[in-house]
């Protein structure tokens, strides 16, 4: 989710030996390995949006006693001269490492950067695994892991909820303001980001927004929110759930939401019989969710979040087209992505019948 | 008047020749994002041959949900009404005008048509 520009991105070349300094530096600074030199090799950008950009590469780290290790990372960084990223990396980084710590399934998170590459950085453990979903849901590679991915994205998910805001000191996340339920505050935050930027009525969003406020939940829980807990961000393996990635919309919410974005129907890559992110059906995961210790899945607040979900996925459709109507981006993908809207409208208007 | 091929013809010569001789011969992203360009096509295709129809059963619906008015005759200026009066729909929906009763059921009609309209240019894979 972003507002500008494509950004120009590093070269590899002058990225690696930045790094290899950085590392060097940063590991010796770690008492328990005693590392000589640490070379960086096989740097390649992996996706670069508008807003981060996420760089695959090897550390080779060379010991005083001889021996050589190497250590698979991730570089996540915001694009030299690119906009306003949408979460600080040093926030991102503080979530991440408070969910590693509370044994969430997350990459570990090595150094947060300094001030050397000129934009906020950090490294991380590459886990290796798939996220492409319609290869999730065909190829017969992943046939085990099918059979437990609904139940895993379930008990997974309540690991999340369980990290303790005040104990990883996570305050500065965004939060309800104002005396807002977090329901309250999301409807808000999306109203107003419609507000501002659509150049045509919806009227089936105006008909959502509506519905929305007359259907708050009751309950007023709060707790980390991963925020854009999806197929795509699910990293899998043939044996099932590898990693949960993409941390930077988390924010302090109702845990409830989390859910409602999972069925979202966008996120269903075209299996649509299976509403949990085309791969399962609702009750199991619920199910599984609240057996790992999860919040209580009140029916009408996760039908609440669904709807809000696929609001949200359409607002940000528009969002996402607006550099390229502003003329900031030639990106054929942004340019599409603004009709994608009505495929929102269609489910909040079915949604909203039930 | 132009010559042939029409727009509709040349327009499925680009679309053929993305889908059958470029794609093919490209990977990753870039295979992605002319996969994206040949959607776009198909979609403007699509467009050309509902939008008359489509613009003016709208019109039609939002005379009966806000009041009779006459079509506007150049499509730039029936575009530009239709703006307006989906405008005046929202208002009306943003005061609760649609929140129960029979208005209510009348309004989600024509915004169900509506994106429908749009889904059949956009994505008619979506309808169900």
């Amino acid at each position: 989710m972003s507002t500008t520009t494509t950004p120009t991105p590093f070269s590899a070349d002058s990225l690696a030996p930045l790094l290899a300094d950085f590392l060097t530096q940063a590991v010796r600074n770690s008492p328990q390995d005693q590392v000589r030199k640490v070379s960086v090799i096989a740097l390649h950008l992996l996706t670069g949006g508008a807003s981060r950009q996420t760089w695959s590469f090897d550390a080779v780290l060379e010991k005083t006693d001889g021996q050589v290790e190497t250590l698979p990372l991730i570089l996540r960084c915001d694009p030299p001269g690119g906009p306003q990223a949408v979460m600080e990396r040093s926030l991102e980084f503080r979530v991440i490492a408070a969910a590693h710590q509370e044994k969430v399934l997350v990459p570990k998170p090595y150094f947060l950067g300094d001030d050397r590459l000129g934009v906020p950085f950090f490294i991380m453990e590459r886990i290796e695994g798939e996220t492409i979903p319609r290869r999730l849901f065909r190829d017969p590679a992943y046939a085990e892991a099918r059979e437990v991915m609904t139940q895993q994205m379930g008990t997974r998910l309540a690991r999340i909820h369980s990290v303790s805001i005040q104990k990883h000191q996570l305050e500065d996340l965004p939060r309800p303001q104002h005396g807002r339920s977090p329901a309250e505050e999301e409807i808000l935050r999306y109203e107003e980001m419609y507000q501002t930027m659509a150049r045509e009525p919806h009227p089936a969003f105006e008909l959502a927004f509506r519905w929305l406020r007359q259907h708050l939940p009751a309950h007023q829980e709060r707790t980390l929110v991963h925020g854009d807990y999806r197929m795509g961000n699910l990293m899998f393996g043939p044996e099932g759930l590898r990693s949960i990635l993409d941390w930077e919309l988390a924010h302090i919410g109702d845990p409830l939401e989390d859910l409602g974005w999972m069925c979202v129907r966008s996120w269903r890559f075209g299996n649509d019989t299976l509403p949990v992110g085309g791969v399962g059906t609702r009750e199991p995961f619920w199910q599984a969710y609240e057996e790992a210790g999860g919040y209580p899945v009140e029916r009408a607040s996760v039908h609440f979040w669904e709807i809000f979900g696929n609001l949200r996925w359409g607002v940000i459709c528009l969002n996402m087209t607006q550099p390229f109507l502003d003329g900031l981006s030639t990106s054929v993908e942004l340019a599409a992505i603004g009709r994608r809207t009505s495929e929102t409208e269609w489910e909040l208007l079915h949604l909203m019948e039930d | 008047m132009q010559d042939r091929p029409s727009r509709e013809e040349l327009l499925q010569a680009v679309t053929r020749f993305l889908d059958e001789e470029v794609v093919p011969h490209l990977d990753g992203s870039r295979q992605f994002y002319c996969r994206v360009a040949a959607n776009a096509l198909r979609t403007v295709m699509r467009e050309l041959d509902q939008e008359e129809e489509q613009l003016a059963a709208e019109w039609e619906r939002l005379n009966a949900l806000l009041h009779v008015e006459q079509q506007p005759p150049s499509r730039a200026a029936l575009k530009q009404a239709l703006r307006q009066r989906t405008e005046d729909l929202c208002e009306r929906i943003r005061r609760g005008g649609a929140d129960a009763g029979a208005y209510r059921t009348q309004v989600l009609d024509h915004v169900r048509a509506s994106v429908k309209e749009k889904l059949l240019v956009s994505n008619p894979g979506w309808l169900r």
